[in-house]
């Protein structure tokens, strides 16, 4: 018999992957817990030793670092600068996105098909493509450096996505139920509002964390449109980064605080994220 | 996707004269134009505005001279094989395209085949899929942490390093050379040889300075003076200088000074040598009757340079440790797309293999992978896309040093548009990256159309 071998094999076989899996999860942790101990940690200890030392003498942590960044104006006003982009930036793809993504689901009108190809299309234009124009454009009518051209920048970037998801979650509400409310005498608006918003929650709550965190981690945009009083948290921290060896007091815990809020979206949206990925696997 | 209804539905009311198209999901409500115009206006509008113009003047731009007056033909396109900084450029895009989505899907694939076997496996996809809700600027000041060229700071170079001196040797004396008065001299090849011959039973004295004290190996002890011994060559190598203290006496061990713990000697004799040893932590070591009438030499081994691991960001390295970065953020989006298409794979199957005597390589060989085929190239080909796209990354991890070498067309653009002030070649650029997602465009839209004419 070879059924004892086999056994044998087998637990082998899980021994070998548990510990593959285990080194490789820790390869993958080391890096962030790298940035985190870093930022607990005073300059001086930082440029004497590694952060692994901390391990052996955990008195160094600190939150000195932590305290001395949220007294720096710059970067607490950049913070709120990234929630004044983020939130309408948000906010507005959901409200176009739904107007839209309703018309092309449940309305009639010449060519419906041919113009939602056609934003599908959009899905893959590389934000560069835009920078220069828009720049121009946006330097004409003023919005340079403004942080509304920044949130319009990306709504017209987040739309392709919204549309095309919206729309197809709409398409597969029950006729019926459209058709119930509508026979009770409600209008367009109120139809959309009442019964399609609500029944879209998966989706929006998909596109809206998508959005928000990539409105919320966005650097190169942000970087081109906006200027020293509109910018967000990581432009603020990407003009430390070229003193890199001397300020890593200012950028290690200003990165973890600019991860914090995306972190816990993601933890506490972990479903939501995971389906808003899968449908934006074309994006 | 879109449930096709078989029934049509009763005709909605209020629109008594909307045609009744055979479309399955015709209006409900028999909408006015003006209505449904209305609910898209700002959608098209920003689309418009902000996606469609800028293709449009992009286009245009590009066949413009750098002020913009002068039509310029396609001049600035030719620069794009012309300009040195946009073929550096060119070229690690396409080490990007080539290596970053292949390695990141084939390790998704790995995880996914593999988190299935174990109980905690969501635990672990956690973990792998986490990077991809922080910025890529956030993870570009963690990985130039990681890659900090002082193996003393930077993770990797801590572990790389370690690992080289399990297996080579490492020399405890960079810096160690001999003082004034003393009895050694060069050998030419990083070493050190006396100039006279050893005699059994008489010690030797072999002085050198230049370690720095925090340099000393750990083991080093008072050095010692060495005792005669019958038939054996004795001595001391050992620090010959205190900090704060000085030489004491030259050429003598002093109670200050430190011995070279683990110093390697080797007895020459018409250049071959007869015996070595190793000096004990008190800087005294034996040698036996052969090394009587020998000379002694302290081998280049103790001398050389510590190793000082890899220069991540050097030139050379820079755009693989850059693509490292970004394997690790996107490894976890390839992972849970592979695993919920894994999901989908009936186990049956994989039992029937199993049950025919496949081994667990055959069945992910010849089962798996070919059932996942069309997940693997729906992962692959959004990471390309995204790749060609890479920007913040190269710009925050590779110091202005080796920023050249890891130049990528995202970030070019961005220079030659913003601070070189080129906008026709940056627009020639943007031009360039937009027809590379082009044959992507036209496979989705190609794929939705179907499903919208269902």
């Amino acid at each position: 018999m070879t059924g004892r071998l086999e056994r044998v094999m087998d637990k082998l076989n899980g021994g070998v992957v548990r510990a593959f899996l285990i080194v490789v999860g820790l390869f993958w942790l080391v890096p962030t817990v790298g940035l985190l101990v870093s930022s607990l940690r005073a300059p001086e200890d930082m440029s004497a030793s590694g952060w692994w030392e901390v391990f052996s003498k955990p008195s160094q942590l600190t939150l000195d670092s932590y305290q001395k960044l949220l007294e720096n104006g710059d970067i607490t006003g950049s913070l709120v600068n990234t929630v004044l982009i983020t939130v309408p930036a948000t906010v507005l793809v959901v409200v176009i996105g739904s107007l839209a993504g309703y018309a092309f689901a449940w309305m009639e009108f010449p060519g419906r098909d041919w113009w939602f190809l056609g934003v599908v299309g959009l899905l893959v234009v590389p934000v560069q493509v835009a920078l220069i124009p828009i720049a121009e454009l946006f330097g004409k009518i003023g919005l340079f450096g403004n942080i509304l051209g920044v949130v319009l920048f990306h709504v017209g970037f987040g739309l392709p996505f919204a549309v095309f998801l919206l729309r197809n979650f709409f398409a597969e509400i029950p006729r019926e139920l459209l058709e119930a409310a509508r026979l009770d005498g409600a209008g367009e608006l109120r139809l959309f509002a009442r019964v399609v918003m609500p029944l879209g929650g998966p989706a929006i709550a998909s596109l809206g964390i998508f959005q928000f965190l990539w409105v919320w981690n966005d650097m190169l945009v942000a970087l081109v449109f906006t200027n020293a009083d509109s910018q967000p948290i990581t432009v603020a921290l990407q003009t430390q980064v070229r003193q890199f060896g001397n300020n890593i007091d200012v950028l290690a815990p200003g990165a973890f605080i600019s991860m914090v809020i995306p972190l816990a979206v993601f933890f506490a949206f972990q479903r939501q994220f995971v389906s808003g990925v899968m449908a934006g696997a074309v994006k | 996707m879109a449930t096709p209804k078989a029934v049509e539905a009763p005709k909605a009311v209020g629109a008594p004269g909307a045609p009744t198209a055979p479309h399955s999901r015709k209006s409900v409500t028999g909408t006015r134009k003006a209505v449904a115009a209305l609910f898209l206006l700002p959608a098209l509008v920003l689309l418009g505005a902000l996606v469609v113009y800028p293709i449009g003047y992009s286009l245009v731009r590009s066949l413009y001279d750098q002020t913009g007056d002068g039509f310029a033909g396609v001049d600035n396109y030719k620069a794009l094989f012309t300009d040195d900084g946009i073929r550096t450029a060119l070229k690690n895009n396409v080490i990007w395209v080539v290596f970053a989505p292949t390695v990141a899907t084939a390790l998704g694939l790995v995880f996914a085949v593999l988190t299935e076997r174990v109980r905690w496996g969501t635990a672990f996809k956690l973990v792998v899929f986490m990077p991809m809700a922080i910025s890529m600027l956030a993870a570009g000041i963690i990985f130039r942490l990681v890659y900090d060229q002082d193996p003393d700071k930077g993770v990797a170079n801590a572990v790389w390093v370690g690992v080289h001196d399990t297996f080579a040797e490492a020399s405890a004396f960079p810096k160690a050379h001999p003082g004034r008065d003393s009895p050694l001299r060069a050998d030419g090849g990083g070493g050190f040889l006396t100039e006279e011959p050893v005699r059994a039973g008489v010690p030797v004295s072999l002085p050198l300075v230049g370690v720095a004290p925090d340099q000393m190996p750990g083991g080093a002890e008072k050095a010692v003076k060495a005792r005669p011994e019958q038939g054996a060559v004795t001595g001391t190598a050992w620090q010959d200088f205190t900090r704060g203290k000085g030489v004491g006496t030259l050429g003598v061990p002093d109670p200050t000074e430190l011995g070279y713990a683990g110093m390697r000697i080797e007895a020459v004799k018409d250049g071959k040598v007869v015996a070595s040893t190793k000096a004990a932590g008190d800087g005294t070591f034996t040698l036996p009757a052969e090394a009587d009438g020998a000379r002694l030499r302290l081998p280049a081994a103790n001398f050389k340079e510590a190793y000082n691991g890899l220069d991540w960001l050097g030139p050379s390295l820079v755009t693989p440790a850059i693509i490292g970065s970004y394997i690790w953020m996107w490894a976890g989006f390839a992972m849970v797309l592979i695993a919920a298409g894994l999901a989908g794979v009936p186990r049956e199957l994989l039992e029937a293999a199993r049950v025919d005597g496949a081994t667990e390589w055959q069945v992910f060989r010849r089962v798996t992978v070919p059932l996942l085929a069309p997940v693997l190239a729906v992962v692959t080909v959004t990471l390309m896309i995204n790749v060609l796209k890479v920007f913040d990354l190269v710009f925050i991890i590779a110091p202005g040093s080796s920023q050249d070498d890891a130049n990528v067309l995202a970030l070019e653009l961005y220079r030659k548009g913003f601070s070189e002030d080129q906008p026709g070649i940056a627009s020639a650029i943007a031009v360039f990256l937009l027809l590379l997602v082009i044959p992507v465009m036209w496979f989705n839209v190609r794929r939705l159309r179907r499903e919208v004419r269902r």
